[in-house]
């Protein structure tokens, strides 16, 4: 039973998110709202292992994001379907079920390489440094695609809701959802037991003291740039998922304000802190919909709530803890390997 | 062989001559002091030889392998374990996991088993939990296993971070300062612990201390910085009578 937690709690989502939307009992717009949830999931457990765990700043997740989305969309547009962009599809359309994921792969895998060219040069020096080189990358990102027309430039590009049409038409099926459902696992699952290993936790030790870390044997290049690549390419993945999802993208798509979204996230859920990421994005994008009916008095309310947020708890709804933390009885449950190689070293 | 080979070490800070000419040569399963007034340049020396500073001249050679030019994980990763003089324990993790991380270099598994949690993983992680808890078994810091280091008393802290710098297997420890800000008490502990660390794991350990007590206690031979330089060298007795050592630690005498 205690190793089974995880795989219980898997289960019982799948079940309340993907079998409604299967039988219809969910209408178009729950869907929708319940992959940018995944979505959002994504980015911001990703972001954190930069700005949470690692204790450096990245302030445009978004570009990554952009990347991805860009790559996997161009990709399955190109192969799949007819469009003004590319001309005649090259692949037969049932094969849309197989391209899509193999396009999401090769969308993140595209972000993490745009990444590793940021990294390199930005992990010499500590600090401030990042913020700012990813503030400038964001706005490369966005004047670059504006500026190649043959993707649409300013004017966005799409066709990625044909795909997704047929996927459908193929095997009835909310392939989104399902998706974006795996990616979400997969990234918890991942980042998970990246930080609870030794490897992985020795980032939060370059947050605490990075000479103490450098001079304790712990690589601290290598690993800073393994986990910005990680993080950037999940974004990336989660841009894929994204540009599916809404079928229209445009640089301004993921500039400054996505990336703005994304920071809120984290630090509405708290720093270094995996179910607090969890928590917050689910929290924020149903809140940002309930708002709606605001219409642009929705940009004072959400600024609204961050101030209220940072006045009354400033370390985001989790802190660093986890829920584990919180409700202690669940680590029967959920605990880590190495918790609980701990515990059974100090009662031997 | 000597253990550590210093030859001719020279380091400007700027304009500013921190390290000059400094020379040194450690054989195996020694214990050696340097000393110095505030601001002689100790530390810079073992920064030097961590890797952390690149010196202006000079070479540093460690069991054979040239220190100059590599990263200072890859240089504790040959076998230097080291204290700093504020204590520089992982604060936010917990007594455990900072000596699980101490492990870097020797896991084996690599970045996809961390993140696949593939066997491999499971079986290092509990061979490094297992040398983990072995090694605070032997300080007795098992009782403090979950604890943050920042709730411990400072005499734990100290003996944790000892216990940290003997993960990587050390053949050299080095000491910076272990006994600033204790009391009487407690050093006469750390005397003990560093004699006994010395005997029970095989290491020569290279000492700075304020405390003369500490210094004149344990070192077998001590060397005297002051603006850089070595002014003497010797064994404790020596250093006690030396007039230039004197005159470093309290001016000069009025004629």
């Amino acid at each position: 039973m205690k190793r089974f937690g995880m795989p219980t709690l898997i289960g019982i989502s799948f079940l309340f998110c993907i079998v409604p939307s299967w039988l219809g009992w969910f209408s178009n717009y729950i869907q929708f709202i319940i992959t940018l949830i995944g979505i959002n999931i994504i980015l911001t457990v990703s972001l954190n292992l930069i700005n949470g765990y690692m204790g450096e700043f990245s302030v445009g997740h978004a570009a990554f994001m952009g990347v991805g989305a860009y790559t996997s969309s161009l990709l399955t547009v190109y192969l799949l379907t007819e469009n003004p962009f590319f001309g005649k599809a090259i692949l037969p359309e049932e094969l849309s079920i197989l391209i899509f994921p193999i396009s999401l792969l090769i969308g993140g895998v595209a972000a993490a390489l745009f990444s590793l060219l940021i990294a390199i040069p930005s992990f010499r020096t500590r600090g401030d440094y990042l913020a700012i080189v990813t503030l400038a990358v964001n706005f490369i990102f966005k004047s670059a695609i504006e500026n190649i027309d043959a993707i649409g430039g300013p004017r966005g590009f799409m066709g990625m809701g044909k795909v997704v049409k047929a996927m459908d038409n193929l095997v009835s099926f909310p392939w989104l959802i399902f998706w974006t459902f795996l990616v979400v696992v997969f990234s918890i699952f991942i980042i998970r037991n990246f930080v609870n290993s030794t490897m992985g936790k020795s980032i939060v030790a370059i947050r605490d003291d990075e000479i103490a870390s450098e001079l304790m044997t712990v690589n601290t290049r290598w690993l800073k740039i393994v986990a910005f690549m990680l993080s950037c390419g999940l974004a990336g993945v989660a841009g894929g998922l994204h540009a599916h999802t809404v079928t229209f993208i445009n640089p301004s798509s993921y500039f400054i304000l996505q990336s703005t979204y994304i920071l809120v996230m984290v630090y509405l859920g708290g720093m270094g802190s995996l179910s607090g990421s969890v928590i917050s994005a689910i929290v924020f994008t149903i809140l940002l919909e309930l708002l709606r009916p605001l219409d642009v008095w929705r940009w004072v309310a959400t600024p609204l709530l961050l101030i209220i947020l940072m006045l009354f708890r400033p370390t985001g709804i989790m802190g660093s803890r986890e829920l584990l933390d919180v409700f202690p009885k669940l680590k029967k449950y959920f605990s880590s390997l190495q918790e609980r190689l701990t515990n059974a070293f100090i009662k031997s | 062989m000597p253990l550590l080979k210093v030859d001719k070490l020279t380091h400007y800070f700027g304009g500013l001559r921190s390290v000059d000419n400094f020379n040194l040569e450690l054989s195996e399963n020694e214990l050696v002091g340097l000393i110095g007034p505030n601001g002689a340049g100790k530390s810079t020396v073992f920064n030097l030889v961590c890797g952390l500073y690149r010196p202006t001249e000079g070479s540093i050679t460690f069991n054979g392998n040239n220190l100059i030019g590599r990263y200072p994980h890859q240089i504790t990763s040959l076998g230097i374990g080291r204290t700093f003089q504020n204590i520089r324990l992982w604060n936010e993790l917990s007594v455990i996991d900072n000596l699980r991380i101490a492990h870097f270099s020797q896991i084996d598994y690599k970045l996809l088993d961390s993140l696949f949690f593939t066997g491999r993983l499971v079986r290092d992680e509990q061979k490094v939990t297992q040398e983990a808890m072995d090694l605070l078994d032997k300080f007795n810091l098992v009782p403090y296993v979950k604890e943050l280091p920042r709730n411990l008393p400072y005499g734990i802290q100290r003996r944790v971070e000892i216990c940290r710098a003997l993960v990587m297997n050390p053949s050299l420890l080095l000491l910076d300062e272990p006994a600033a800000g204790m009391n009487q008490g407690e050093i006469g502990e750390l005397i003990n612990l560093v004699r006994w660390v010395k005997d029970e794991f095989k290491v020569t350990v290279w000492i700075i201390e304020h405390q003369m007590r500490v210094i004149m206690n344990i070192c077998e031979r001590i060397q005297v910085l002051d603006f850089g330089s070595i002014i003497a060298e010797g064994t404790p007795k020596e250093i006690r009578d030396n007039p230039l050592v004197i005159k470093a630690y309290l001016g000069e005498e009025v004629t």
